[in-house]
């Protein structure tokens, strides 16, 4: 099949793919590029394991062409935190055990990071339908709802502490 | 001047991070950043990618197989069928169960979904492509999916391979889709028994259908490196090492040149005990093109073909006196195996532990028959989140304890405490034959009562009832009890083995010079945080901190032979292999303490991380120290170097316990249910890490949840699955998932080493009990005895409309 050349920014960097026009965006990232962050666990968005952000908005990158990210900005798992300093919610994943095996935790991560922009205080109840279109099978989300409501807390308290710091 | 004070034993206990300690996870920092390394994001140089040509019929002859327009396509390497295998002896490979399985539709297929073909290219794309193009013809036969339709004079004859053979693997074949008849107990007596009884109540319990449904589907990476002549393998395997040992015997290829490696496993829950078609296909289509070869299944794939749990249809008898003491329990299981005998059992146990069904209850006889049929499913009874086939069977004694209850017209509380083993009866012998470890019922059951108000709850449920009978509410409120016993850790290898593999385990610990630690083991975790938990065991073992315990597993070249992670064994029996390799470390730390203290062995004791001179607290060494004396000194008649393994034969299984109970809303008009609350309390033994037990307690009761609630694989009449996506198979969000009350009681193990039991299994056992009892208990004012699981909203719905309450 015909390639055709998609661009895109991923984590902040400018990547161009030459890709078959059927490409998933998730294959894209995994094999094309080398974030295999997101998962692949149905295929049908069921599941949302390979949840990222594109353009501000939570997607799930099996049901969606490469092609459609052309121009898109896209955030992966791999590109909210640095080894040396981790984003608050994957802080706070480890912290309260809000992961067992591992597989659906890049995309619950990317999930919760655009959910608690969306919402800053959510209320549990909140958070559980926030993150309803991500599945788990280990944990059955009571901790991985204590990790975000615990990322919530502490992501307004830094940004307070940015709006006084600015005041 | 050394005006350091000595940390006391507390503090430095307390620095170990070890047993009894709710230590973080050290798998945590990689799966957060998205850097765990799952097979899929395994890549190889010249790696082509393999998927399979799928039946889309249950039962049919195959006529022909077209593989030239598949082949014709650009990017297509190879396409291979079972004539392709034949020549290799690989068209069909043995099973775990004794029967064997094809690898590729050899004449005939089975069942919807069955591997028919393998198509070989470039990627995953233009394999879709290439299986869409072979063209295979069938010529349909009669379907069996009713398990009590196989075994009828003129049912269709599924495994024409076997027609004539009156023997299995389990003993004689009475039909050509009969497997075994498994029997378990005393038959004559239990019949005296019931025949003689003041009450019995008789059931079917019918445990459907499911399916382990890991959020990672299996698959693997073959590569067969023809130059050294060594094949590796990276795939979801939960027993690297059996899977190893078949693949040699399967393959000719010398056990020595096959490498294993499970990498990071999302998920298994029994979905990757088996040896499935597309590792096998993986394997030789390496051989056959050179290059490595990946294949992983999608969702589809993975419902609808490998593995199966459950499908046991369970019917029982139990007996009582008047005032409810249990005289004798009778069952005979239909058990649904599919297509293939390939059900992940011990070799012995062609229905696993099914015979753990007495429970909880002291009943003096019992007697226990499986008959294992052939129909058109897919095959591979695998244990899902549950030691095998126990789930099973503690589904079916709760459910005989409740209707036995309501026959006896008995609180099934009091039923359950009043025929529960005393503490003092441990270690017990139950009427079919295990020796139960260690047990306090009832103090967990009573703790359990206490901590929801049991009492309370049933005066809310009557008022409740009376304002659904004067017409002020349409819902209905239900009190799910259920107590369970489980037995895991499998097993000692004078009764357990796989395919000959008795089931021990191993650990290897090496100590490096400075003081920190390596230790491999031969399980495998896949989300039950082993790399955290076994290195606090050792810690406590060795007074090494647990975070200077580097801790490895799955892969074959390294590890040492064990049988890996499922039938919650991990801990019974490679945490006790970790334990025993720790005290040869300390054995040997002693000896060398004694050199380089210049006392005799005896006069050391061990203080945490130290042997001390008795009586001369200030005189010690450290283990840090002797680990560099270790390395460093010469010391008569012993060696250098600081290292230990150990292979663990478990004297007995674990024997984990607990007391489960959910409170339900029901609207019986929608048939929608509302958990309102879930506690439950388990009993494991001596707990290594609270924070993963409760953890993994949360997830169990999730998986009960789900399978209780709506989780199913359906099939129709034809043999079509009627549930093979997500969108058909539930699994809960956190939207329907409730919040969970967990609690304990601690009666160690006797014979394991730390007195640790294994829990990740118990609250799957234990949960859908009380999920589906309380589904029960709600309607049982109106005379519903039994309605078979899952409850999903129509069913729950069409129990109310059976009952009359919907006019």
């Amino acid at each position: 099949m015909e390639k055709i050349n998609v661009s895109m920014k991923v984590n902040g960097k400018n990547e161009t793919l030459s890709v078959e026009p059927r490409t998933l965006l998730v294959h894209a990232l995994r094999e094309h590029l080398e974030y295999t962050g997101a998962h692949i666990g149905c295929s049908s968005s069921h599941c949302g394991a390979c949840t990222v952000d594109m353009n501000g908005k939570s997607v799930k990158s099996c049901t969606i062409f490469a092609p459609q990210a052309e121009g898109a900005d896209i955030l992966t798992v791999e590109g909210i935190g640095t080894p040396d300093k981790l984003h608050v919610i994957q802080e706070m994943f480890k912290e309260h055990h809000g992961l067992q095996c591992g597989y659906c935790t890049p995309g619950m991560i990317m999930r919760s990071y655009r959910f608690l922009q969306e919402n800053p205080n959510p209320t549990e109840e909140e958070v559980r339908f926030g993150i309803s279109g991500n599945l788990c099978r280990c944990t059955g989300y009571q901790n991985i709802v204590k990790s975000i409501m615990a990322a919530a807390d502490k992501l307004r308290e830094e940004s307070n502490i940015e709006k006084k710091e600015i005041a | 001047m050394d005006d350091v004070k000595t940390p006391s034993s507390e503090e430095r206990k307390s620095a170990l991070s070890g047993l009894g300690t709710s230590r973080k996870r050290v798998e945590d920092a990689r799966f957060t950043q998205g850097k765990g390394n799952y097979v899929d994001d395994i890549k190889l140089k010249g790696m082509l990618f393999g998927d399979f040509v799928r039946s889309p019929v249950a039962h049919a002859k195959i006529k022909k197989i077209d593989t030239s327009a598949a082949l014709a396509l650009p990017g297509i390497h190879a396409v291979l069928t079972a004539a392709d295998l034949e020549p290799l002896g690989l068209h069909w490979m043995p099973t775990l169960a004794g029967d064997k399985q094809m690898v590729l539709a050899d004449g005939k297929v089975l069942f919807q979904g069955q591997e028919v073909a393998f198509v070989v290219g470039d990627d995953r794309y233009a394999v879709a492509d290439g299986v869409a193009l072979v063209e295979v013809e069938y010529d349909e036969l009669p379907v069996v999916t009713d398990p009590f339709k196989a075994e009828m004079e003129n049912a269709p004859i599924l495994r024409e391979d076997i027609a004539d053979q009156k023997e299995g693997a389990h003993g004689p074949r009475r039909h050509p889709n009969h497997i075994f008849t498994w029997e378990s107990g005393d038959k004559e007596g239990t019949n005296k028994v019931l025949d003689e009884a003041e009450v019995v109540a008789d059931e079917m319990v019918y445990y459907h259908r499911t399916h382990p449904c890991p959020l990672e589907t299996c698959g693997c990476v073959a590569s067969m490196d023809k130059v050294n002549g060594k094949l590796t393998v990276w795939g979801t395997f939960q027993a690297p090492h059996a899977v190893r040992t078949v693949a040699s015997l399967i393959s000719s290829i010398p056990e020595h040149n096959i490498r294993i490696i499970s990498p990071d496993i999302g998920g298994g829950f029994g979905n990757k005990v088996g040896v499935y078609p597309g590792y096998v296909c993986a394997i030789v289509a390496s051989i056959v093109t050179g290059v490595p070869i990946k294949w992983v299944e999608d969702r589809m794939d993975n419902l609808m073909a490998t593995a199966f749990a459950r499908d046991y249809w369970m019917h029982g008898k139990i007996s009582a006196t008047k005032d409810g003491k249990i005289t004798g329990l009778w069952c005979h299981t239909t058990a649904d195996h599919g297509a293939f005998d390939a059900c992940a059992d011990p070799t012995k146990f062609p229905a696993g532990f099914m015979n753990i069904c007495t429970g909880s209850y002291d009943i003096p006889v019992a007697y226990l028959a499986v008959d294992g049929v052939y129909t058109n499913k897919a095959p591979g009874g695998v244990a899902y989140r549950c030691s095998f086939r126990v789930t099973e069977a503690s589904y079916f004694i709760e459910r005989m304890i409740e209707v036995l209850a309501l026959k006896l017209g008995m609180d099934s509380a009091e039923l359950r405490s009043k025929n529960f083993i005393k503490k003092e009866q441990f270690p017990y012998t139950s009427a079919l034959g295990w020796e139960y470890d260690s047990g306090d019922y009832h103090r967990a059951w009573d703790k359990a009562l206490e901590a929801v108000n049991y009492k309370k709850l049933r005066e809310d449920q009557a008022k409740q009832l009376e304002l659904f009978k004067s017409g002020k509410s349409r819902k209905l409120m239900g009190i799910g009890l259920s107590h369970f016993t489980e037995i895991v850790g499998a097993g000692p290898v004078k009764n357990c083995d796989i395919l000959g593999l008795g089931m021990f385990d191993a650990c290897e610990i090496r100590i490096h010079p400075t003081g920190s630690a390596i230790a491999r083991l031969g399980t495998i975790s896949q989300g039950q945080g082993h790399a955290t938990t076994f290195a606090q065991i050792l810690a406590s073992e060795i007074g090494i901190p647990a975070s200077d315990i580097t801790l490895e597993e799955g892969d074959t070249d390294t590890a040492p032979y064990g049988l890996g992670t499922y039938g919650s064994r991990s801990t019974p029996v490679a945490g006790a292999a970790t334990a025993m390799a720790g005290r040869k470390i300390r054995a040997k730390a002693q000896m060398i303490a004694a050199y380089l203290l210049e006392v005799h062995d005896d006069d050391l004791e061990w203080d945490v991380d130290r042997f001390v001179v008795k009586g001369a607290p200030e005189k010690f060494k450290t283990m840090k120290e002797i680990a560099f004396a270790s390395y460093n000194q010469a010391i008569p008649g012993v060696e250098p170097g600081l290292e230990a393994v150990s292979y663990y034969d478990p004297p007995n299984m674990t024997y984990p316990n607990g007391a489960y109970i959910c409170v339900m809303e029901i609207d019986v008009d929608t048939g929608v249910t509302e958990i309102k609350k879930v506690y439950a309390l388990d009993d494991c033994g001596t707990r290594i890490n609270p924070m993963i037990i409760e953890g993994q307690v949360h997830g169990g009761l999730t998986e009960a949840l789900a399978i209780s609630m709506g989780q199913e694989i359906a099939y129709d009449e034809q043999g079509n699955v009627m549930t093979g996506t997500l969108m058909d198979f539930f699994v809960p969000t956190a939207w329907e998932t409730p919040n969970y009350e967990t609690d304990f009681t601690e009666t160690p193990s006797p014979h394991h080493p730390i007195g640790a039991k294994g829990v990740g299994e118990s609250p799957n056992v234990g949960g859908v009990s009380a999920f589906s009892n309380a589904v029960h208990d709600a309607f049982k004012p109106f005379g519903l005895t039994q309605a078979h699981m899952p409850h999903d909203h129509w069913r729950v719905w069409k129990i109310a409309k059976d009952l009359g309450l919907h006019n």
